[in-house]
């Protein structure tokens, strides 16, 4: 049986599904990467230092504040630009704005209409009006927080290495704050919505990768850790993810301990559970989610706790900003040129941005390791595994099942060939 | 009763952030949609179908091979409209032509790159250099409200006014203090607006996502530049990061060339580019 899913829908980007089931055999199952290169680590080549990030930023319309963030931290390191205690606040808050977008727009609009039947969200306007609502509300109020801090979520506006060319508005920051409290019964709602939703029954353990810092759950800076061991500096990130290429991906695969890892919602939370917010810790025991969790469809009930800590984190994080006031502040100087390493965590993992720069801040090298790309030899190995249980059943069945193992995923198609 | 016009959305290379946009536009997007009939949008719904109406078309044409996907929809819709800078003018990986695509594919995917260079070749261009485009809509990202403006023009069946006023002249109705006072170069002077001036109102500089006016004044700009400093050559490479194909900056390119007016080289400051 040949099982072919060209351009998968609800997704971003443009992949196909192709499995070959023979004799109750899985002879082959992979993700193919078919979308257009951008060659954006060829044309930052000359670019200047305060352009870099602007530029990097639309790799990716959905974690555009990801890639912006994670550039202009390599940007500081490679310049040596000391950034104020102000400043990675705003870094902080910006990256949980983007974590509740993007995780929302996954959980409610793209994997959603699978779980209740449906092929999209629109039939749901109809059906589940107060649902679309609040997926409309939560996703909202994340964008409008992006927009309060650096002007957009798609692309940011006011971010600079070593800070911004404006700081945020005083009371629409206070506003933001209240309507994120507000925020917390749509948490309720939606928890209470997960818990009647029974997601595909899958297991395989296997390796999962995320940065760590010893003080709070962290998507802005620190090491990265493995599951099956090891930690690495950011500085010293070829040593965990070796990049390959494989024939039928215009994509590059990863990979660190074993033959594929995994990256994002799920890798984080297996790895760093123990920092998140305690109302996240609540949530994920209310759920019965147990980590370590090996099931990959898991990773969308991991995306909804970790909007929960966003959330939370994001309140906290507003209080402390709104009670030490907001203060302009000069850009640091540039003290040194080379290479820097940014590391963030994106909505779907683990990001790197690598650069090195002239002594006239004008950018002469970039790599920029996606998180979707770290995931797709996992992906690949999870379809094979997927397809082996469920061989017996018709053929749309099982269409269904291996596209909804890459849905799980939330994959970035057009940023990981950038 | 007439039915609805059938709107499907495409998308080539891009981030796709411009459809995102539309996503976050909301309740507005809703009360239009309900006047239409979507019946091919990949990113948000899995059935798809052959029969549309208006194509709305995200992202820039990167290789040849998709040439032949992009002229099915033109011969399909009766309105084509280009969504955003890449399907507009090219987009920021247009300045990829700097360089050959073989160089390009080297770069970045070392010994491997023999397995991409058929499969990847041809010119990185806005859609509208391979096929006819009724409306573009600028902007890196699209402004949400000039999008549901041009739905509201197509479904009423009006002309839709591109925007053709300079950037300078809403960050003015806006009161905003003017970049180049602050010591910055700023490609308001030429940048076709629509946006509302919103890297301006954030105390940034215009990087002319949106594309030059159809007749920039440039004898103006040229004085504006001076004024500060600058030279017409640096304003081109600014705009280089969004539309180099745009044949106006070629032109305008040519002629700065020929005029052989140029400053000497200035150290680096704020700004500048290659």
């Amino acid at each position: 049986m040949e099982i072919r899913v060209d351009h998968l829908t609800r997704v971003e980007g443009h992949g196909n599904v192709l499995a070959n089931i023979e004799g109750g055999k899985v002879q082959k199952a992979i993700f193919e990467v078919v979308e257009a290169m951008r060659f954006f680590e060829g044309f930052l080549r000359g670019r200047s230092h305060e352009e870099v990030a602007h530029i990097a930023s639309r790799i990716c319309g959905i974690c555009a504040m990801s890639h912006s963030s994670c550039s202009v931290q390599a940007t500081e390191n490679a310049l040596g630009i000391e950034i104020s205690d102000q400043t990675r606040m705003m870094r902080r808050l910006i990256m949980d704005a983007e974590m509740i977008s993007s995780h929302a727009l996954h959980v409610y609009f793209l994997v959603a209409p699978d779980l209740l039947g449906e092929k999209s969200v629109i039939p749901l306007v109809e059906k589940a009006p107060d649902t679309v609502k609040l997926a409309f509300r939560v996703k909202i109020t994340a964008y409008d927080l992006a927009e309060v801090l650096v002007g957009r979520h798609t692309h940011p506006v006011s971010v600079l290495p070593g800070g911004y060319t404006s700081m945020p508005d005083r009371t629409a920051l206070a506003q933001m704050k209240d309507r994120f409290i507000a925020m917390r019964e749509d948490m309720k709602v939606t928890t209470d919505l997960l818990k009647t939703l029974e997601l595909p029954a899958f297991e395989r353990e296997t390796e999962y990768v995320a940065i760590q810092r010893p003080d709070y759950y962290t998507f802005y800076e620190g090491d990265i850790v493995s599951t099956d061991g090891g930690r690495v500096s950011a500085d010293n990130y070829l040593e965990a993810l070796n990049e390959f290429v494989v024939p039928h991906s215009t994509a590059k695969h990863s990979r660190w301990n074993r033959d594929a890892y995994m990256v994002g919602a799920l890798a984080r939370v297996n790895n760093n559970w123990k920092q998140l917010h305690p109302e996240a810790q609540r949530v994920m025991d209310e759920l019965g989610f147990k980590p370590p969790v090996y099931n990959t469809f898991m990773n969308n009930v991991a995306q909804f706790i970790e909007i929960v800590h966003a959330l939370e984190d994001a309140i906290e994080l507003m209080e402390k900003m709104l009670a030490q006031g907001l203060k302009d502040e000069e850009i640091p100087p540039i003290t040194k040129h080379g290479q820097g390493v940014g590391v963030v965590e994106a909505p779907r993992g683990l990001l790197v941005h690598d650069y090195t720069y002239d002594e006239n801040a004008k950018l002469v090298k970039a790599n920029c390791i996606i998180p979707t790309n770290q995931n797709y030899a996992n992906m690949d190995r999870d379809l094979e595994a997927l397809a082996a249980q469920i061989t017996d059943k018709p053929q749309d069945e099982i269409e269904l099942g291996l596209s909804m193992m890459v849905r799980a995923y939330d994959p970035c198609i057009s940023c990981s060939v950038h | 009763m007439v039915s609805k016009p059938r709107v499907a959305f495409f998308d080539f290379a891009c981030c796709e952030g411009c459809q995102l946009t539309v996503l976050s536009i909301g309740e507005p997007l809703i009360d239009v949609l309900k006047h239409v009939d979507i019946v091919t949008w990949r990113e948000a719904m899995s059935e798809q179908s052959d029969e549309f109406d208006i194509a709305i078309i995200e992202g820039a044409l990167n290789r040849d091979a998709d040439i032949p996907r992009l002229k099915k929809i033109r011969e399909k819709a009766k309105i084509v409209v280009a969504l955003g800078t890449c399907a507009a003018l090219g987009g920021p990986h247009v300045s990829a032509n700097r360089f050959t695509k073989p160089e390009l594919l080297k770069h970045v995917y070392g010994d491997n790159a023999e397995q991409f260079m058929e499969s990847e070749a041809g010119e990185i261009r806005p859609i509208s250099a391979v096929i006819d485009v009724d409306v573009p809509i600028y902007g890196c990202p699209i402004n949400a409200n000039e999008f549901v403006s041009v739905l509201k023009h197509l479904l009423l069946g009006r002309p839709y006014r591109v925007p053709n006023e300079a950037v300078c002249y809403e960050c003015k109705l806006n009161g905003y203090e003017c970049v180049f006072d602050k010591g910055m170069i700023c490609l308001g002077p030429v940048t076709r607006c629509g946006c509302g001036a919103i890297c301006t109102s954030r105390g940034h500089r215009c990087f002319g996502c949106r594309g030059l006016v159809d007749d920039p004044n440039i004898n103006a700009a040229r004085d504006v530049l001076e004024e500060h400093g600058y030279t017409v050559e640096e304003i081109i490479g600014m705009f280089q990061i969004y539309s180099q194909q745009a044949p106006k900056v070629k032109e305008l390119a040519e002629a700065t060339a020929e005029s052989g007016k140029k400053k000497g080289s200035e150290p680096w400051r704020f700004g500048s580019t290659t």
